[in-house]
């Protein structure tokens, strides 16, 4: 088949199964949306590049299939930079494909020129950058190979004006020859012995599940093992939807916002099963004060994450796909009553729990986050929950019944305001029969609220509700707490309305500002077809609590009046 | 203890590889003495050389997986780890006059060393050997003023038949 680069590229994306693209044209693509117009490719036009890559990696955290984003070169491709850098380092795979300068101008400072390779090289799995037409085929092949298998990943494929342009005789590799890379991560099943061999001393395990779990599929296995050993869990921000948020015994996740339970679980264990995790400075307070009685089971895909933040007494390395069949197999040798060797330990957990769950006062008419979120939680059962970055985010984490993976999206690791309503569109493409909806905040929503025009235009149905406070929440609790109350450069009292905001770009807008709106009118706005923004007053000076302050140990935990 | 390892990297021979090597080194603070890269007995495979140093075996440990991460890196061996013999290159120009040239060549035969040039103010000497060897060279010539140094970094194979690929 003798096509240009463009077409191949299209044609390429087909074979990969890529039923929609997020994008934003320019000078250096015009070759390639040509061909989207020709061969009629489903694309999104965002309204910022931004929004674009945002979209991508919602659509891939929803689906786990690969999220594909087009943007022009230079200003085009340094504008995906921040949603390359977020999927990075949650692992959400990603084929970026931007266009740059024509062959003969590379390197001489052209207009709209960036090096798109060195800048994005820090913040992907891989890039590329081709310079002719001839090597397409295989690029996109490996490309897409690349961001979905192993530890997935973001990978930037850059091509030159004059790549898109050049014809080819072409033909899709069926197979990817990479020297230094096959994606297949098996292990050594010995190492499961070592675990079986800690967990027969163990009085007092407990399961910590992780991102690697959603994004390995792995979720059912780790049901099984937990409840066939009868043991406590908990989540990083990331692992929430591993475990349903009724499993006996699961109290949530952990971390600096997580909950006390799980917290004070994590310092009282002698085995700390890790499931695909990396030990964030968030989920670890003091790091040498981290889990101090537990030998530590890291089971994880990535040689570079053991031992990278907290000592592994026993890793085990290799895929969860490989791991977690071989872990189950063997729990399930044990004898039948070995649930109740851990039974008194889960009933503590649970019981610290009950005694200190996630938990707010209401005050008067206000709105409080946490009762906002029930809500949202009951009425919209089995939705797919996406947040912003700041306290709404860690409201939502707390408040929000995560029951299946896919169904909690959120920036975890660069913790990237703006994420959110991009990510929940992007989701709500990739599942269209799956409710969404979007917690942001009064700071976050305005990082990315161009993309409401590309929700109304596009009738994607999102369920916005922005958390308004009028502050930058997070930031204002860091200057409550310890910068002696100063708002500095915090407070968001100025003139702008949410409301009409969304409307002037075509989507419904409602404000709630009391308590009894929850009841009275909330369930019937998010029973609306199509896309509303909800704008939620909610009162200024509220606290995400429990709270791990900066470098304290998991179990210092400020708790405000949450124990009962 | 500050400990110092060669590892031999064999990456792709493709564009964009060093960019990634040595963004990676930057990115993660890892301390480097040397970088050196050069073609193989294989055309798509080029060689890096990279002395690190490091505190601790977890620090080295980061340092090999990080750099097994990227997609182009094909093979790491850590060549202090087994038998094996380093050499580096090195080209320095030494002030001479008509009275030193003649304490210069002995110093530069007395370390198996060669002078590549000579000029009336001053002469060019090679060595290669280790890089001990290389320091206790340098500091002898001091005195007769060095004017400038080229240092190519270590490079190393191991010994016997068995090359690092199927190592």
């Amino acid at each position: 088949m003798r096509i240009n680069g463009a077409q191949a590229v299209l044609e390429s994306l087909k074979q990969e199964g890529v039923d929609v693209v997020f994008g934003y044209p320019g000078g250096a693509v015009l070759t390639l949306y040509d061909a989207v117009y020709k061969m009629k490719f489903p694309h999104i036009l965002t309204r910022h590049e931004q929004g674009a890559v945002h979209a991508a990696d919602g659509y891939a955290r929803a689906t786990g299939k690969v999220g594909v984003a087009f943007a022009t070169s230079g200003p085009g491709a340094t504008n995906l930079t921040t949603g390359i850098a977020t999927a990075m380092i949650d692992s959400v795979p990603l084929v970026c494909i931007t266009g740059q300068v024509a062959t003969p101008y590379i390197g001489k400072d052209a207009f709209q020129e960036a090096d798109v390779v060195g800048i994005t090289t820090p913040i992907t799995k891989h890039n590329y950058l081709v310079k002719n037409v001839e090597d397409l085929p295989r690029v996109l092949k490996e490309a897409f190979f690349i961001a979905r298998t192993g530890r997935p990943g973001p990978v930037v494929i850059d091509v030159a004006k004059d790549v898109f342009e050049a014809k080819l005789d072409y033909v899709y590799p069926e197979k990817v020859a990479l020297k230094g890379y096959n994606g297949d991560y098996t292990g050594d099943p010995a190492d499961l012995d070592a675990v079986m061999a800690a967990l027969a001393e163990a009085k007092k395990p407990l399961l910590f599940a992780g991102g690697g779990i959603i994004t390995s599929e792995t979720a059912e296995l780790v049901r099984d093992i937990v409840r066939r050993l009868g043991i406590p869990s908990t989540a990083t921000l990331l692992g929430l939807g591993a475990i349903p948020a009724g499993e006996p015994g699961y109290t949530s996740f952990a971390g600096m916002h997580g909950s006390y339970a799980s917290n004070m679980a994590i310092q009282e264990c002698d085995l700390l099963l890790c499931v695909g995790m990396r030990f964030s400075d968030r989920v670890t307070g003091k790091v040498s004060a981290f889990a101090p009685h537990a030998k530590v089971v890291h089971f994880e895909i990535d040689s570079a994450e053991v031992g990278k933040n907290v000592r592994a007494d026993i890793p085990v390395l290799g895929d969860l796909r490989w791991s977690l069949p071989l872990l189950k197999e063997r729990v399930e040798a044990l004898p039948e009553n070995t649930a109740e060797r851990f039974a008194d330990w889960r009933a503590h957990v649970a019981k610290m729990h009950e005694e200190v769950p996630f938990g707010w006062k209401e005050e008067g008419d206000a709105i409080k986050p946490g009762a906002l979120i029930r809500k949202v939680s009951e009425t919209m059962k089995g939705a797919i929950a996406v947040t912003d970055v700041g306290q709404h985010q860690m409201w939502a984490a707390q408040f929000f019944d995560v029951e299946e993976p896919r169904h909690f999206l959120t920036s975890g690791g660069q913790g990237t305001m703006g994420y959110g309503l991009p990510a929940a569109m992007g989701a709500k493409v990739a599942c269209p029969e799956s409710e969404v909806v979007l917690f942001s905040g009064d700071g976050s929503i305005m990082m990315n609220c161009q993309e409401f025009a590309t929700i109304a235009d596009n009738d994607i149905d999102v369920k916005v509700l922005v958390l308004h406070n009028h502050i930058l929440g997070m930031v204002g609790q860091w200057q409550r707490l310890f910068y002696n109350h100063h708002y500095s450069a915090s407070e968001l009292k100025g003139k702008t309305d949410l409301v009409k905001l969304a409307e002037a770009m075509g989507v419904k807008g409602y404000r709630l500002t009391k308590r009894e709106e929850l009841d009275s009118r909330l369930p019937e706005i998010l029973r609306e077809k199509g896309p509303i923004l909800i704008d939620v007053l909610i009162p200024e000076e509220e606290d995400v609590l429990p709270m791990v302050p900066g470098g304290k140990r998991l179990d210092q935990m400020v708790l405000g009046g949450l124990k009962k | 203890m500050i400990q110092k390892y060669l590892l031999a990297v064999l990456v792709d021979n493709k564009p964009g590889v060093l960019t990634h090597v040595s963004g990676l080194i930057s990115r993660r603070a890892f301390n480097i003495e040397s970088i050196s890269a050069g073609y193989t007995e294989d055309p798509d495979v080029t060689r890096i050389n990279i002395v690190v140093s490091v505190e601790s075996e977890a620090e080295l440990d980061q340092v090999v997986s990080q750099l097994g991460k990227l997609i182009d890196v094909i093979k790491i061996v850590n060549l202090s780890r087994v038998p094996s013999i380093e050499r580096e290159l090195v080209l320095i120009k030494v002030a001479s006059t008509k009275e030193t040239r003649a304490d210069i060549a002995t110093v530069v035969d007395i370390f198996r060393a060669n002078i590549v040039d000579v000029h009336p103010e001053d002469v060019v000497i090679e060595l290669t050997g280790n890089q001990g060897k290389i320091d206790s060279f340098c500091q002898v010539l001091e005195e007769y003023g060095i004017i400038e140094i080229a240092r190519t970094g270590a490079i190393a194979l191991s010994r016997g038949p068995i090359p690092v690929k199927r190592m």
